[in-house]
């Protein structure tokens, strides 16, 4: 009995020791994210930054493992009653947030009930089409957007006497052909996500759909578009290299990673957002490239080369003499039509509901929004992790600080995402079950590269194991 | 005359047996029924839309010749882990079993392999495997064997088998040692003056009488086998190359924590609950039968 008195006494005095605080009371939300290693620091300096900005809100932002992690443990938080005010969702997993109906909440809506401005025209075409629903209003936040690029080691490229940088697929062919004939490297070629950049990245710039009708953007009543003769080009291309000793496959997702920024590989296709680890491990001189297009390819329609010369210029930039290095290669460039824009990867921060949820909750949510736009973080953001600015005007910042200038090749990636207007094809993809169906194209593209089956009939198999995907996915989300 | 501690009611015994009761209860069949009962639903990730579907998640498994085919996958891999961790296992148990030096230190070594998380466990493959950064990969590319598990099925499925089966010998190195070590001297020492040889002294005396060891080890090294090594898949080769390490329980956890289809994945962990029980059932039914205690 006494005993039980002297805690409650106990509780009593505890809760005045806290109640002066409580006058001041920050509002705190819990962010999960799925990015390890360096990229998961800059996160938490973000974070801290935002919490020492301003005294309302303590954004709590915790690792969750990787993307699959922090999706499935976001679901299943949920479904308990108590997932986090914000998850970082990877792009594949658009379509299944968005028809997650009740259970976020879109920016757009955010940003009404909150009085806190988002406004989505400041954000690149590229980055906001992506996560826009068919009216065109924001529905996630942008976060880390990267694009694919080409990694070439230059210091194998000079061992084989190769000067020009490839910009087609025949061209790139022709330099692998010299670099194997060298023996510059161990290997030649490979690829990391190979679906990706294979597949997504490739179908859009050459304006061809991966699925129809407009890559899933217009419904869940989209078939896959695999069986264009596009593919079949493509993935046979990709079985030549590979029967001739000039593509390396060397797994799926990320495991191709090392090959590249080891020096074992002359050419890598991966992630822009690779930039920080190849700078930090590469011991050669190397450059990052747009990707590569098929110039015989009858379907292209982007801009010509000439063209994407004359977008990239920043005549402020630029010394007299590398102004004039500018206008020969623009003189020289071809006008014949080039490929379109690069679709992004990367992830987003979606908001998720609750029942208990306060509206101070989620004005906490636009605020911190609202502050990882802030030109001057996007472009810090932007630098220090080698993804997209999500902003133009984090863009521009970045120009006129010189950062392209100090660092060439940095904003290949962006004059890939924004070199054309998008089109149906090309403005991303948002397919129910996009995680199963990568790695569908995935194993079948593997079962080709063994031998075991035709360019042909992988394609045939994958759409139609896809197919089964996308209408499974349709029923389970019909209302 | 067995000696019998009684309890004077029944209150006592039952409140002892409760915490393990409620535990068993809590984590073991509640998420088993949860299992049944999803595996009749279809939803979509969020549980939002349910529907009630019968037995279609399961009709639509076994018309799928991708599944038939992890089936298939799922014994080769499993009879591979089995044969290999426990044969390994006895051959060092035996070995350790003599009088030598140091006995101590080689049987904790041995034992070290079990502590080791099978993510961590599969990164030490990875470095000994991979073609390119591998120590044995580049060697073996070195001496012209064409040797690349990302690509390669049947390679692929090698090196899953042998990093599963690495970690279990562990664990029946341990068991193998204290059935050998409560094998009566006398029994063996009575056969060597008879003038049997080594081996034979092997498989007509210690073989038999490890036999309820060896039972024991079989039952769990095939559950391990079927439950506790997709994490060494999803490290090394995420199911592949194609589907050639896709195993039952593999696929069960990407259609369940990846692919976000719950009544697929319950679906699967039925088929995978029976077939478990089935076999164990078989084992008692027909193995032990054959086992001397």
């Amino acid at each position: 009995m006494h005993r039980r008195s002297l805690l409650a006494g106990a509780t009593v005095a505890l809760a005045l020791a806290a109640a002066p605080a409580g006058a001041q009371q920050r509002t705190e939300i819990q962010f999960w994210y799925g990015l390890g290693g360096a990229l998961g620091e800059r996160v938490q300096e973000q974070v801290r930054r935002f919490n020492e900005s301003q005294n309302q809100y303590t954004v709590n932002a915790q690792f969750r493992g990787g993307y699959v992690e922090v999706m499935t443990g976001a679901i299943a938080a949920w479904r308990a009653g108590n997932p986090p005010h914000i998850a970082q969702v990877f792009e594949v997993g658009t379509a299944t947030m968005m028809a997650a109906g009740p259970a976020i909440k879109p920016v757009w809506q955010l940003s009404q009930e909150t009085g806190i401005a988002i406004d989505p025209s400041r954000y690149l075409a590229g980055v906001r089409g992506y996560y826009s629903d068919t009216q065109g209003r924001l529905v996630s936040m942008p976060h880390n957007s990267s694009s694919a690029l080409m990694w070439v080691n230059l210091d194998a490229f000079g061992k084989a006497g190769i000067t020009e940088m490839p910009r087609t697929w025949r061209e790139v062919r022709a330099a692998a052909e010299k670099l194997k004939a060298a023996n510059a490297t161990p290997c030649v070629m490979t690829t990391t996500w190979p679906t990706w950049v294979m597949f997504e990245q490739q179908s859009a710039i050459h304006d061809v759909a991966l699925a129809k009708p407009a890559n899933g953007f217009e419904g869940m009543n989209v078939e896959m578009n695999l069986g264009d003769p596009f593919f079949l080009k493509h993935v046979q291309f990709l079985l030549d290299l590979q029967k001739d000793g000039l593509f390396r496959y060397a797994g799926r997702d990320n495991a191709a990673g090392n090959l590249f920024p080891s020096g074992e590989c002359a050419i890598g296709f991966g992630s822009s957002a690779g930039r920080a680890q190849i700078e930090r491990d590469a011991k050669f001189r190397w450059a990052s490239l747009p990707l590569p297009y098929h110039d015989d390819w009858p379907g292209l329609n982007g801009p010509s080369a000439r063209d994407t010369l004359i977008a990239a210029l920043d005549p402020a930039a630029l010394t007299p003499e590398q102004a004039l290095d500018a206008l020969k290669a623009i003189k020289s460039a071809s006008t014949a039509p080039g490929p379109r824009n690069g679709v992004i990867g990367g992830a987003s921060l979606w908001t998720l509901t609750a029942r208990n949820r306060t509206p101070q909750e989620y004005a906490a949510v636009a605020a911190f929004y609202a502050f990882i736009s802030r030109p001057e973080e996007d472009a810090w953001w932007h630098q220090v992790t080698g993804y997209v600015p999500l902003t133009s005007a984090a863009y521009e910042m970045s120009r006129a600080q010189g950062y392209y200038q100090r660092n060439p090749g940095a904003d290949a990636a962006i004059i890939q995402l924004n070199r054309a207007a998008p089109t149906p094809n090309s403005q991303g993809f948002r397919l129910g079950g996009m995680v199963e169906i990568r790695n569908i194209i995935q194993e079948e593209l593997e079962k080709a590269l063994q031998g075991q089956q035709t360019a042909q009939a992988a394609l045939e198999a994958a759409n139609r194991r896809a197919n089964v995907v996308l209408r499974n996915f349709e029923r389970a989300n019909r209302s | 005359m067995q000696r019998r501690v009684i309890f004077p009611d029944k209150g006592l015994p039952y409140l002892l047996l409760a915490p393990q009761l409620a535990i068993t209860l809590v984590f073991f069949f509640l998420p088993a029924g949860q299992a049944i009962w999803f595996s009749f639903l279809r939803q979509d990730a969020f549980g939002i839309r349910t529907e009630f579907v019968w037995f279609e998640n399961f009709a639509e498994l076994f018309a799928d010749p991708l599944y038939l085919d992890s089936i298939r996958v799922t014994v080769v891999f499993s009879a591979g882990v089995t044969l290999l961790a426990m044969s390994v296992a006895l051959g060092l148990a035996v070995l350790a079993d003599r009088q030598i030096r140091g006995a101590t230190a080689y049987k904790t070594l041995l034992i070290w392999p079990y502590a080791i998380a099978p993510a961590i466990a599969a990164i030490l493959w990875i470095f000994i495997f991979h073609p390119q950064i591998g120590l044995a990969g580049r060697f073996l590319n070195g001496i012209g064997v064409a040797w690349d598990y990302k690509l390669n099925g049947a390679q692929a499925l090698l090196v899953v088998v042998l990093a599963s089966a690495w970690k279990q010998v562990s664990y029946n190195f341990l068991f193998f040692l204290a059935g050998l070590q409560s094998i009566p001297r006398s029994v063996l020492e009575a056969a060597a003056i008879d003038g049997a040889s080594e081996s034979r002294r092997f498989w007509t005396i210690v073989f038999p009488l490890l036999s309820p060891t060896t039972f024991f080890l079989l039952v769990i090294n095939i559950t391990y086998a079927f439950f506790d090594t997709f994490g060494v898949i999803d490290a090394l080769t995420k199911g592949g190359p194609a589907k050639a390490t896709t195993t039952l329980i593999y696929r069960a956890y990407i259609d369940g924590r990846v692919n976000l289809d719950l009544g697929s994945s319950s679906a699967q962990s039925v088929v995978l609950m029976v077939a478990v029980i089935a076999l164990t059932a078989l084992q008692f039914r027909y193995i032990e039968r054959k086992v001397h205690y």
